[in-house]
C-alpha cells in the first residue's frame, strides 16, 4: 500500500530535488519526493493530508548521545537550563542553591521509604557565582536519607552528611585530591573525579553502569527522540554485554518503538583480538532498529576536566597535562586489526595531543592496512587545528564536533582551561568543511540535552552561555547545519546510503516541524517547534507518545 | 580487630613484565590467599595451569586466590571483590599500561579496610629510556617512574651489563631515591613484594634462591631487646643510601607500646602491633646483595639489638 503524504514544504537534502510537496511512502520505504502528479505514476496510492499544514525533512540524526539519557530523568533535575524531558514536561533550570534545595524539598518530601536515596543531576554550580554546594547545604533537605547530586559534566558529585557516614567518608584524615575538606577536617561533600564519586554511588542510587541502559530506559530515550526530530540515535559507548544486546533487541524491535539506536561497543574489558571477534559477531545481531558492528575507543579525558591531553604549551592555567587512557601500542593494535575486519572505529579525543596521535596511528595503520572508505571518526575533537583537520581530509578520517560544548563550557575555556585564541578554535566547523571533513555534530546526552536542531544553532551561532560569540569564523550557515545533523551523522555511521535525505529507496525517517528551519533564521533555529517524527513510515507525535 | 588488607600496586608500561611477576607471585604465595586485579582481560593474564576456574571477569586461581578484570573503574570492583566476603590476605592490583600509580594510591585510602603496602614499578631494561623520551608517552612514563617505591628494572639479560648499570643510574637521576631492583623475568623475591604479615616469623629462609646470574638478594635479621624510637628507624631505614627493599619489623617504642614497622622501598608506616604478637622485637631488613648497606642499617639501631642470623647471601 503506498501513502502520499503532502506536506507545506518538504527539505530533501537531496540535492537533484532540493523541495518537494509530496513524498510517496511503501512498507517504509521512500518511493519519491515531488509534486503529486509526478508521484501518481507509482501506482494506487491513499493520500495522507494530516502534515499538508507542516515541514517535512529527513529525519535528524545524533551522532553521539548515550541511551542512558532515558535514565537519567529518574532523577531530580537540577540543572540550570530549562530542560525537555521524555514525557515532554519542560522542567525550569535551577537558578541558585535556593532552588536546588528548594526543588530537592519538594522531591524528597514525595518518598515515602525514608531509607530510599535521593538522587540529582545535572547540577553545574559555575552558574551559581562559583558558590561550591557542601553537604550542610544539602542537610537542610534531609539528614535521614543520603543524597547524591551528579554535576553535568557527569565528573563531579555533591552528597549530604548521611552519604557520607554510609560510605565511611564522614571522618577526617581524608587525603585524596578529588576531596576536599571543610574548615572541620571532614569532606565537604563534593566528591570530583570517578574515583571519589564511585565510593558514594551506590549509597545515593547511582549504580554503576550509567552508560548502560535498562528496558524502561531505552524507551524513554526513545521518546525523547520523537520530541526532537531525531530518527536514528548513536549510543556512542556500550560495553554490550550478550543481555543487554538481547534487550535491546528486543526493545527496539517492539511495533512502537520510534528511533533507530547504533550502538557502538567501547573498547573496554578485553583485548583488542577479543574486541574485534566480537564487534563482528555483534554486527551479525544487527536489526533494522538496532545497528551494531562498530567500535568507540576512549583516548583522553575532558577538557573541563583537565585531563584532555594537550600539544604544547598546555592548559591557560598551568593545570598538568592529562591523562591517556588507552596506550598508543593499544590503539595501533585495535586500528589495525578493525581495518583489517573492515570494522570502523570512532575515537574520542578531546585535547589536540590525543588528535595528534590518532592521526599518527591510523596514518601508520593505514599503510599496513589501505582501506578505502573507512570512515574512522574522530569524537568531539574539541581542540582540533587546522592542520590536524587536513590531516584528517588527507586519511579519510570524519569529524563529530562538539558545539553544545563550546555553548554550556565555552566561558570556561575562554578564561581558564585552553585560554581566548584556542577558545575561539574549539569546534572548528568551519574549518572542518573548507578542509573536506565530512562533519557532524553531536549533543553527547546526558551531558548536554539531546537535540539536533539546538546543536545546530549552536554551530551556526557559535554563542557561549554568557552571551558571547566565540570564534565568529568558525560559523558554519544553516544549510551546511542542517545538512550536518542528516547526511553529515549519517555518513559518520554508515548509514547515508539508507537515511539523512528523502530520496527515492531510502528509509521514511522524517522530522515533522511546525516551523521552516530553513526559513526562521539563523539566531532562531533552536525554537523551531517539533510535531514528531516519522520513522519507517510509522508517525509518533509528540503529543501523544 | 580487623587488620586492612595490605594492597601492593604492580606498574608500568605496557610489556614491561607486570604480568610475569604476579604470576610468580601467584606461584610462590605460600599459602597466602591473593587477590590480584588486573585492568582488562587481554591475552589471559594468569598462566593455564594455575587456573582451577574461569566465569566471566573472575578467574579461580589454585591455593584460593582469585583474578578479576576492573576495566575502567578500579574502585568499583576493589568494593565488589570485598563484598565477595572471601579471605584475602594481599591484594594486587595490576595497572593499565598508562596509568599513573600515584592516583590510585589516593583512591586505595578513600576506601575503609584497605591499605597501601607499596607500588611496585616495572621498567623494560630494553626499552625504559625510549618510552621515557616518546613524544607522547614521556610524562606518563616518568610519571609512573616516580611513583614508585620500588623500580624493578625487568629484561636486564636483554641488554649488557654496562646498560644495566647506565640505566640504573638515569633512573636514580630522574626519580630522586629511586630503589632500583635488576631483575630478569621479573623474578623477584616475593616476600620483598607479599612480605607485609603481621607475623613477627623469621622470613630470611624464604628468600628463594635466585635462578638468574644477577639477582641475588641479601636478608639481615635481627633481634631487638630493648625499646627504639620506632619511627626514627623507619625514616632512616626508608632511607635510599641503605638500599633496602623491604624491612619489617616488631618493636617496643620507647614510649613502652607495641608497634610493627614497614618500609617497602621509599615508603615506610609504623602501626600499632596486633594484639597478639608478642615480643622480643625483631627487624628484618631485605636488599638487593652487594647494595644494601648493612652496616647503616646496623648504625640506624645504635647498640639496642643482637644479631638473630648472620646475613647470607643466595
Ligand atoms: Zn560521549
Amino acid at each position: 500500500m503506498t501513502t502520499i503524504y503532502q506536506a507545506r514544504k518538504i527539505v530533501t537534502m537531496n540535492p537533484s530535488r532540493p523541495l518537494a510537496t509530496h513524498i510517496a511512502v511503501r512498507d517504509g520505504t521512500i518511493l519519491g519526493a515531488g509534486s503529486l502528479d509526478e508521484l501518481t505514476g507509482w501506482g494506487e496510492y491513499q493520500l495522507d493530508r494530516s502534515f499538508a499544514d507542516k515541514i517535512l525533512m529527513p529525519g535528524l540524526v545524533e551522532g553521539h548521545s548515550h541511551v542512558a539519557e532515558g535514565v537519567q530523568w529518574r532523577f531530580v533535575y537540577c540543572g540550570y537550563f530549562d530542560r525537555t524531558d521524555p514525557n515532554g514536561v519542560i522542567w525550569p533550570g535551577v537558578k541558585s542553591i535556593e532552588e536546588v534545595i528548594a526543588r530537592l524539598s519538594e522531591a524528597n518530601a514525595a518518598l515515602s521509604d525514608p531509607k530510599q536515596p535521593l538522587t540529582g543531576w545535572a547540577l553545574d554550580p559555575i552558574y551559581f557565582n562559583n558558590r561550591r554546594m557542601t553537604r550542610q547545604d544539602l542537610d537542610r533537605v534531609t539528614t535521614t536519607r543520603p543524597i547524591g547530586i551528579m554535576h553535568a559534566s557527569g565528573h563531579i558529585m555533591n552528597v549530604n552528611t548521611m552519604a557520607l557516614e554510609l560510605a565511611g567518608m564522614l571522618r577526617p584524615g581524608v587525603n585524596h585530591p578529588g576531596v576536599p575538606l571543610g574548615p572541620d577536617g571532614v569532606p565537604t561533600g563534593e566528591m570530583k573525579g570517578p574515583e571519589a564519586m564511585t565510593p558514594l554511588g551506590p549509597h545515593v542510587g547511582l549504580d554503576r553502569g550509567l552508560l548502560a541502559s535498562d528496558e524502561p530506559g531505552l524507551r524513554a530515550f526513545a521518546r525523547l527522540c520523537v520530541r526532537k526530530g531525531v530518527t536514528t540515535a548513536a549510543d556512542l559507548a556500550n560495553l554490550l554485554p550478550q543481555p543487554a544486546v538481547e534487550m535491546m533487541r528486543q526493545v527496539t524491535g517492539e511495533d512502537d518503538f520510534p528511533a533507530r539506536i547504533v550502538s557502538l561497543r567501547v573498547a573496554r574489558e578485553i583485548s583488542p583480538a577479543e574486541l574485534v571477534a566480537r564487534v563482528l559477531e555483534l554486527r551479525t545481531l544487527s536489526s533494522d532498529r538496532l545497528r551494531l558492528g562498530m567500535i568507540k575507543i576512549v583516548v583522553d579525558g575532558s577538557i573541563q576536566g583537565f585531563s584532555a591531553r594537550l600539544l604544547s604549551p598546555g592548559y591557560y592555567n598551568g593545570a598538568p597535562n592529562g591523562l591517556w587512557y588507552i596506550a598508543p601500542e593499544q590503539l595501533r593494535d585495535i586500528f589495525e586489526r578493525a581495518l583489517a575486519a573492515g570494522i570502523r572505529v570512532h575515537s574520542h579525543t578531546n585535547g589536540d595531543e590525543a588528535t595528534e596521535l590518532v592521526l599518527d596511528t591510523l596514518e601508520q595503520a593505514l599503510r599496513k592496512y589501505p582501506s578505502p572508505d573507512h570512515r574512522f571518526t574522530l569524537q568531539h575533537c574539541q581542540l582540533a587545528n587546522a592542520a590536524q583537520f587536513r590531516r584528517m581530509r588527507s586519511l579519510g578520517m570524519c569529524v563529530n564536533l562538539f558545539p553544545n560544548h563550546h555553548f554550556y563550557w565555552g566561558d570556561q575555556h575562554y578564561a581558564l582551561t585552553v585560554g581566548p585564541e584556542r577558545a575561539q578554535r574549539m569546534n572548528a566547523c568551519a574549518t572542518a568543511l573548507a578542509s573536506g571533513v565530512p562533519l557532524a555534530i553531536h549533543s553527547d546526552a546526558p551531558v548536554t540535552p539531546l537535540g539536533p536542531l539546538f546543536t545546530a544553532w549552536c554551530a551556526v551561532n557559535r554563542l557561549t552561555a554568557s552571551g558571547r560569540a566565540l570564534g565568529t569564523e568558525e560559523r558554519i550557515s544553516v544549510a551546511e547545519a542542517i545538512r550536518t545533523i542528516t547526511l553529515g551523522a549519517a555518513y559518520t555511521l554508515g548509514l547515508d546510503g539508507e537515511i539523512g535525505s528523502i530520496e527515492c529507496g531510502k528509509r521514511a525517517d522524517f522530522a515533522v516541524l511546525e516551523d521552516d528551519p530553513t526559513e526562521i533564521g539563523a539566531e532562531h533555529l533552536k525554537d523551531v517547534r517539533i510535531w514528531g517524527t516519522v520513522q519507517g513510515g510509522r508517525i509518533f507525535a509528540a503529543a501523544s507518545i | 580487630m580487623t587488620l586492612p588488607i595490605p594492597v601492593t600496586l604492580i606498574g608500568g608500561y605496557l610489556g614491561a613484565g607486570k604480568t610475569t611477576l604476579i604470576n610468580s607471585l601467584l606461584r610462590n604465595a605460600d599459602g597466602r590467599r591473593l587477590a590480584v586485579l588486573v585492568n582488562e582481560f587481554g591475552s589471559l593474564p594468569i598462566d593455564a595451569d594455575l587456573i582451577v576456574a574461569r566465569e566471566d571477569n573472575l578467574i579461580s586461581i589454585s591455593g584460593g586466590c582469585i583474578c578479576c578484570s576492573f576495566g575502567s573503574d578500579l574502585v568499583a570492583a576493589l568494593i565488589d571483590i570485598r563484598a565477595r566476603g572471601q579471605r584475602i590476605d594481599h591484594l594486587l592490583i595490576e595497572t593499565s599500561g598508562v596509568a599513573l600509580p600515584g592516583s590510585i594510591v589516593q583512591s586505595i585510602a578513600l576506601l575503609p579496610g584497605l591499605a597501601i603496602d607499596g607500588v611496585i614499578v616495572l621498567a623494560d631494561a630494553e626499552t625504559v629510556e625510549e618510552r621515557a623520551g616518546d613524544r607522547y608517552m614521556s610524562d606518563t612514563v616518568r610519571g609512573q617512574l616516580a611513583g614508585a617505591d620500588i623500580i624493578v628494572l625487568n629484561k636486564i639479560d636483554l641488554v649488557p651489563p654496562e646498560r644495566v648499570a647506565a640505566i640504573s643510574r638515569w633512573l636514580a637521576e630522574i626519580v630522586p631515591g629511586a630503589r632500583v631492583s635488576p631483575a630478569q623475568n621479573a623474578d623477584i623475591p616475593s616476600e620483598i613484594i607479599l612480605g607485609r604479615q603481621p607475623e613477627p616469623q623469621p622470613i630470611a629462609h624464604r628468600i628463594k634462591p635466585s635462578k638468574h646470574r644477577t639477582a641475588g638478594y641479601e636478608a639481615l635479621e635481627l633481634e631487638i631487646d630493648c625499646p627504639v624510637d620506632a619511627e626514627r628507624l623507619a625514616a632512616v631505614l626508608a632511607d635510599p643510601d641503605l638500599a633496602l627493599l623491604r624491612a619489617k619489623g616488631f618493636l617496643q617504642k620507647l614510649t613502652g607500646e607495641f608497634v610493627t614497622l614497614h618500609v617497602v622501598g621509599r615508603r615506610s608506616v609504623v602501626e600499632p602491633a596486633p594484639a597478639w604478637v608478642e615480643g622480643p622485637g625483631r627487624l628484618v631488613c631485605i636488599g638487593v646483595a652487594a647494595e644494601m648497606d648493612r652496616s647503616a642499617v646496623l648504625v640506624a639501631l645504635g647498640s639496642d639489638f643482637h644479631l638473630l642470623q648472620s646475613p647470607r647471601r643466595n
